[in-house]
């Protein structure tokens, strides 16, 4: 195992290179950002100068040494536009996006599993098909359009919660989140609800399809002939046998709502990550569009890991050091 | 959708207000922009310096028209040619109780335009002069030759502390311990991307600000920040969308505050190419540039429905634009008025000038960065059209646009024939357009930066050079007003409009607009 996990990392570190030199250039061929940060009032040696000194001015080779010269030391540049390190302008928004994430997900699977394993479990019922059919409403309605109507809603309408924002955090156990507050929860209701909506949806189609599929299997009806109670066939055997499919997509789910929560955080003005990127983006703020992405692409591949660590506790017969990767 | 979700808001919004609670202490104002760093001086961009001005002073304000009044300067004469003598205010106390002199001046216009890292400074505004302290209440600046716009300049630049702010780098502000300053309000908290707080200066030498507490918040996304509104999540929003104004000028809980701004509108064309990219003869051949011709140029800015571009793409929100700041501005003419539209002179001015089957041109907008930019690029698209120049719009997001715009075709010339842009003046007055748009491209001594069109005349030039080194207010306007009506009869350039703002409030808040478009906490008031 081991092994295995070396070998992944290894693995990593090339991805998250032709990662970087691919965003490099990629940024630097949209537009030159010194425009975007001039005030008209300037003259061109003004500008010219902001160019020498964002280092703007050395051709594109010489600059990608440089940059991959500090990023292998760990320096993956300073913000244009914040003048601070780009990893710290991202790691200071991001337990925001953390704490929208996990909710997001937790909601996704409290509900998810249990409406799935009941829409499979009774396919033909009224209330089965009511599921599945909400679940196609939630993966095909645009996600920005689904949380400006919550908005319109839960915060205009009924007044229930806050329209946009994050609420007040607290710290417990040395961790600063909004989940520990009432105003924190409220704030967090509906851009957590937006963000789980098509994990939901997701979720309950998986579920449903592996207990449509897992009932009929003879390891099922074998327990039903041992005459074990049906609240241990399902919750035991199985569940445990439809989980793997549902462990591995939430796993690499969880990756794309931390890096791309970006529609809900803008719609909702949540002050995360996602937020942080497209502002990098529209402002060409080159070191933070790259470190973002090399710290998507990391934290992707020890997703990817943590899901075959749990494979292999889920389901014994997987051993990962056969799995090639 | 966005207007009939709007119109349903409005009904319901009628209940949500009434369950606010009226907070009468404290201020939430949303704005549609990022501020990026407290540091007043580290980055020379519209958020952080409106940010700043709740609790930093300059030298000379500027009120809400931009009318240069007393700040931290009681006043400010010219005592020769090149030297500015500024009297400071005695008895300012910064917020932590130190007193203002004449070294937190000098230290503040030593630091302001070399910040480390900074994306682009107040170089701008202050280099090439020289600060001399003569006592505590009196500071000499002093240029190499005759400057009329000290008095401009120094008004945009942030005074900070000597004790504190001169030596503190831009993390300090960010974390408030050298965020001290002498405006009415001091920083209490600051989340990046989502929030600033403010609460009182208790030494602030106007006497007590009107709020407790002011939060200002960050929504960048149009209908959230609407949103956020109606739900009374906040008390007030900067840059209302057009869209919605409708819809809230029709909810009995909301107050429109409206005001011209600085910034106009206009078009850029090519001048100095014979053979320009974007325009074509009928059909797609090479065509010897009709925009070099003026009576093409008088041609399209008469094809052009300014009133109907007002009326149906900016909800009323514009005033048809004849020149380059609206009328009030010191150096605008008296002289001019919006073009009339006349589409049947501009074809035969089109005739005359030998183009009477017109010809094809592409006009580039940025997309998003004014208001509606796009939608009035397709509107002039169509107008221009009509008299016979079949005229197709691209649009290009905005961090490419000023890019190809300024730089993009070969040796670093402006790579479009025909453009959309805005210019606000910052400083306030025809100087700033008329040097930067209107003056031969000339990096050597700074002219024409943002002349994308590359418009050279040699007499116009020199008006607005001797306008420059004119001390004299009333001759100087005189000379920058003739400049300008000097480059619109050549058509230098078009201009469409001038923008119209709105804020948005929540009833029983009255907000008074600015033309530089700033949202101030310090302009809000409870009736």
């Amino acid at each position: 195992m081991g092994v295995f996990i070396l070998r992944r990392l290894l693995q990593s570190a090339l991805v998250v290179f032709a990662m970087a030199t691919l965003v490099f250039f990629g940024v630097f061929a949209v537009g030159d950002p010194v425009w975007m940060f001039i005030s008209p009032d300037m003259t061109q040696a003004d500008i010219e100068q902001v160019r020498v000194s964002l280092g703007l001015d050395l051709p594109l080779w010489r600059q990608y040494l440089i940059f991959i010269g500090n990023a292998a030391r760990g320096d993956l540049g300073v913000s244009f536009v914040f003048g601070e390190p780009a990893m710290e302008v991202i790691i200071q928004r991001m337990p925001a996006t953390l704490e929208l994430a996990f909710t997001a997900l937790l909601i996704a699977v409290l509900f998810g599993v249990p409406l799935g394993l009941y829409a499979g479990l009774f396919p033909e019922s009224f209330a089965s098909r009511g599921i599945m059919a909400g679940s196609i409403v939630g993966f095909s309605l645009p996600n920005f359009w689904v949380g400006i109507m919550l908005i319109m809603v839960f915060a205009v309408v009924l007044g229930w919660v806050p329209a946009t924002g994050r609420g007040d955090t607290a710290t417990y156990f040395g961790i600063t989140s909004s989940l520990f507050t009432l105003d924190g929860l409220s704030h967090i209701a509906l851009p957590a609800f937006n963000l789980a909506l098509t994990k939901l949806a997701l979720v309950i189609r998986l579920t449903r399809a592996g207990t449509r599929e897992a009932i009929h299997m003879d390891y099922i009806r074998f327990a039903r002939a041992k005459g074990l109670s049906e609240r241990r066939i399902i919750g035991v055997h199985l569940l445990k046998n439809i989980m793997i499919p549902v462990v591995t997509i939430i796993g690499l789910e969880f990756g794309t709502l931390v890096a791309f929560a970006v529609v809900t955080e803008t719609v909702f003005a949540w002050p995360g990550m996602g937020k942080l990127l497209i502002q990098a983006i529209q402002q060409l703020d080159r070191p933070v569009v790259v470190a973002y992405l090399m710290l998507i692409v990391f934290l992707f591949v020890i997703i990817n890991l943590v899901v075959d660590i749990l494979y292999s506790m889920l389901d014994p017969r997987v051993r990962l050091g056969d799995s090639r990767a | 959708m966005k207007r009939t979700s709007l119109a349903a808001l409005s009904s319901a919004a009628v209940l949500m207000a009434l369950s606010t609670p009226a907070l009468s202490a404290s201020v939430t104002i949303a704005i549609g922009s990022e501020v990026t760093s407290l540091d007043p001086h580290y980055h020379n961009l519209s958020p952080n310096n409106m940010m700043a001005r709740h609790v930093f002073d300059q030298l000379i304000g500027q009120d809400h028209n931009q009318t240069l009044v007393p700040g931290l300067a009681v006043s400010w004469e010219p005592i020769n040619d090149t030297t500015w003598e500024f009297k400071l205010r005695e008895g300012v106390l910064f917020s932590d109780g130190t007193p203002f002199t004449a070294d937190d001046v000098a230290c503040s216009f030593e630091r302001a335009p070399d910040v480390p890292n900074s994306p682009s400074g107040y170089g701008t505004y202050l280099n090439g002069k020289t600060v001399t302290i003569i006592d505590d209440y009196t500071v000499h600046i002093s240029t190499e030759a005759p400057y009329p716009l000290m008095a401009n300049d120094i008004s945009t630049v942030p005074v900070i502390s000597d004790s504190v702010g001169c030596s503190g780098t831009t993390d300090q502000f960010n974390d408030l311990t050298a965020a001290v300053g002498t405006g009415p309000y001091v920083y209490t908290d600051y989340v990046p991307g989502d929030r600033v707080v403010m609460g009182r200066n208790p030494n602030s030498w106007r006497g007590e600000a009107e709020w407790e507490e002011v939060t200002i918040r960050m929504i960048g996304s149009d209908p959230s920040r609407v949103a956020a509104l109606l739900a009374g999540d906040v008390d007030m929003i900067g840059q209302v969308p057009t869209v919605d104004i409708p819809a809230l000028e029709a909810n009995d809980d909301i107050v429109l505050a409206q005001g011209v701004s600085n910034r106009v509108i206009y078009l850029h064309m090519d001048h100095f190419r014979d053979a320009s990219p974007f325009v074509m003869a009928n059909g797609g051949d090479d065509i010897v540039n009709p925009l070099r011709d003026t009576r093409v140029r008088r041609a399209i800015s008469m094809a052009i429905n300014r009133v109907a571009i007002q009326e149906r793409v900016m909800e009323g929100l514009s005033i048809p634009a004849g020149q380059l700041l609206p009328d009030g501005f010191f150096g605008v003419s008296d002289n001019l008025s919006a073009w009339e539209y006349d589409a049947a002179g501009a074809q035969a001015l089109l005739a005359e000038a030998g183009y009477a089957d017109g010809f094809e041109l592409t006009i580039h907008t940025p997309n998003g960065r004014y208001i509606n930019d796009t939608r009035i690029g397709e509107a002039i698209a169509q107008m221009l059209t009509r008299i016979g120049i079949r005229t197709s719009l691209e649009a290009v997001p905005t961090n490419v646009f000023f890019t190809r715009a300024s730089r993009g075709g070969p040796n670093e010339t402006p790579e479009f024939s025909f453009i959309l842009a805005g210019w606000g003046a910052g400083s306030g007055e025809a100087s700033s357009p008329l040097r930067s748009l209107i003056h031969t491209h000339d990096p050597a001594n700074g002219f024409g930066a943002s002349n994308r069109g590359r418009y050279s005349n040699a007499e116009v030039d020199a008006v607005i050079e001797q306008a420059l080194v004119t001390v004299d207010d009333t001759e100087r306007a005189a000379l920058l007003a003739q400049a300008t009506e000097m480059a619109i009869e050549d058509v230098a350039i078009i201009p469409v409009h001038y923008q119209v703002n709105t804020w948005a409030a929540r009833e029983g808040l009255t907000y008074t607009p600015r033309t530089d478009e700033y949202t101030l906490a310090t302009g809000v008031t409870a009736n």
